[in-house]
């Protein structure tokens, strides 16, 4: 298994085409650029245009949203051939899946659905896992999900599932801040203490996304609608995570209801002054030592 | 086991009917329901506006509400089945065409049909328009001989409604307002460089350009064009080719030897 270059430790933003021209027009303060693999499968025309504008200035994180990889079934050998022909055609620094599924009996969900966390699943997902990266050959960085249900035959925490996931596949972790927040919240649990149970150590990103606020009648529920600015209790988290595993790289997704380029480059840059200030206390207490 | 369960998760998602499946907790029992619901909404609104994206047009033709209904009843009749949703609702022409309620505008799913074809131009593979001065190396004797690689992205949508007219008035192309002149259109989508340009078809262009892209020679499909159309003037076809940047490669053959 190869390990191309990584993502540079710094902070970067989902990329949206509406932002090309602003953010083609100059160089911007940022480590790298993530888009949707999927919406880079089509042949030819302005989505590859300007991807390749983008990998051509900035570091670039292919993220895939279509594998299904939680589900039972086998992958998608069509759907596995067209990534493996992207990630050939940009040679991305990092290249990531989710912790769910989305497809069943032919029919495409286009939603990332939960699984029950238990041995069975454990080995339905770790092989998967050992074909996209067999396919791919290179690492995968798997996605943490934000659920709002639990399984009753779950047997394992996520976090523990997620570290035996990582030591059998030798896969590196995408550590969705928000979504441990936004599972937390909706399962009763303490969002930190969650999170330190996750293998930090094995994070190459992180990313961090706002979220809705609503209520299910007895509790609060929260949505992962990547429709708003990152919460201050995510951010919170977030700077305990880099104070914890020092620098990663770190992206905002912004999905829906997607601001103007400067108030996603703002956000982006405010996760960019946790990991400065970060570096600014390393090199302090280096000194004082 | 998962199989079991998430071949009850998947069932419940496109029916609101259906109970939760068993098995799913939340923190609180009475919640489950309400828990679920948010897969079902997530799943649902984002085929909704996977299709209300590439039928822009379409949906402001038959409004918000009026589509969102027919949209739903689409997506129960034809989920996804592959994870490219910009190239999801491809048979959605063809269920408006049939949709009853949708009768009173005969043209919507014609515009539908425009509008498919615009994203599949608009993904479809890329290759440089050839410069009209190419035509200059062909000797008068080979001429009829001529064939023409036409751009890969190239479609023709034929419609017995003026649909290019109506298509442009609600993209804000041209001025909003009543159509004296109705008859049908052909419309061109060919996406030369990294726009797509959808543009009206002279009389008799839709033939020539058919026959062409079937690997008719130029003087096949200027006969055939000619056929159909009394006033087919070719050398006006012959510069509206290079002009929309269809050309992207000339050879010369008989048409049974006609290279791929």
């Amino acid at each position: 298994m190869s390990h191309p270059p990584l993502l540079p430790r710094r902070a970067g933003a989902g990329f949206k085409p509406q932002h090309f021209s602003l953010i083609a027009q100059e160089p911007q303060p940022l480590g790298f650029f993530e888009i949707h693999a999927e919406n880079y499968m089509g042949t030819g025309g302005q989505p590859h245009a300007e991807l390749q504008h983008i990998r051509t200035h900035y570091a670039l994180s292919i993220h895939g949203v279509g594998l299904s990889i939680g589900a039972p079934h086998p992958l998608d050998q069509d759907h596995l051939a067209r990534l493996k022909h992207l990630c050939q055609r940009y040679e991305p620094h990092a290249v990531s899946e989710h912790l769910a599924w989305s497809s069943h009996g032919g029919v495409f969900f286009n939603d990332l659905l939960p699984l029950p966390y238990t041995e069975e699943t454990l080995g339905i997902v770790a092989a998967h896992i050992d074909e996209l990266q067999t396919v791919l050959r290179r690492q995968i960085l798997i996605e943490n999900p934000a659920t709002y249900i639990r399984f009753a035959q779950s047997a394992i925490p996520e976090a523990e599932f997620i570290g035996e996931v990582v030591q059998r596949t030798g896969c590196a972790l995408l550590l969705d801040i928000n979504n441990i927040h936004v599972s937390a919240i909706n399962h009763g649990t303490d969002p930190l203490t969650d999170i330190l149970r996750f293998p930090l150590d094995r994070a190459q990103e992180i990313h961090l996304a706002g979220h809705a606020e609503s209520h299910d009648g007895t509790s609060p529920l929260l949505i992962d609608s990547h429709g708003a600015a990152v919460a201050d209790p995510v951010f919170a988290l977030y700077e305990r995570v880099i104070e914890e595993a020092g620098p990663i790289p770190t992206l905002i997704e912004w999905d829906n209801d997607v601001p103007e380029w400067p108030r996603l480059l703002e956000e982006a840059l405010a996760a960019q002054a946790i990991l400065d200030n970060h570096q600014e206390q390393c090199a302090i207490s280096a000194t004082a030592a | 086991m998962f199989a079991p369960v998430q071949n009850d998760f998947a069932e419940a998602l496109f029916d609101p009917e259906r109970a939760v499946p068993e098995d799913i907790l939340a923190c609180h029992a009475e919640a489950a329901g309400k828990r679920f619901a948010v897969y079902r909404n997530n799943v649902i609104v984002s085929l909704l506006d996977a299709l209300a994206a590439r039928f822009k047009v379409t949906q402001q033709i038959a409004g918000d509400a009026f589509f969102k209904a027919m949209a739903r009843m689409f997506i129960a009749a034809h989920p996804p089945t592959s994870p490219l949703m910009m190239f999801y609702g491809e048979a959605f022409p063809d269920f408006i065409s049939t949709f009853a309620p949708a009768a009173e505008i005969p043209y919507l799913a014609d515009i539908a049909r425009l509008e498919a074809a615009r994203t599949r131009a608009y993904h479809a593979a890329d290759a440089a328009p050839l410069d009209p001065a190419a035509l200059q190396s062909v000797t008068p004797d080979d001429l009829p001989y001529l064939h023409f690689h036409l751009h890969p992205s190239l479609e023709i949508v034929s419609s017995a409604y003026p649909v290019v007219t109506i298509w442009a008035m609600h993209e804000g192309l041209i001025p909003l307002g009543p159509i004296t002149d109705w008859h049908g259109e052909d419309a061109l989508v060919v996406r030369p460089h990294l726009d797509v340009d959808i543009r009206r078809l002279p009389p008799g262009a839709a033939a020539f350009l058919q026959r062409l892209s079937e690997g008719k020679s130029l003087a096949e499909a200027a006969e055939c064009a000619a056929a159909n159309h009394q006033d087919f003037d070719l050398a006006i076809h012959l510069a509206g080719l290079f002009s929309t940047g269809l050309v992207t490669a000339l050879s010369i053959a008989a048409s049974e030897d006609m290279p791929k």
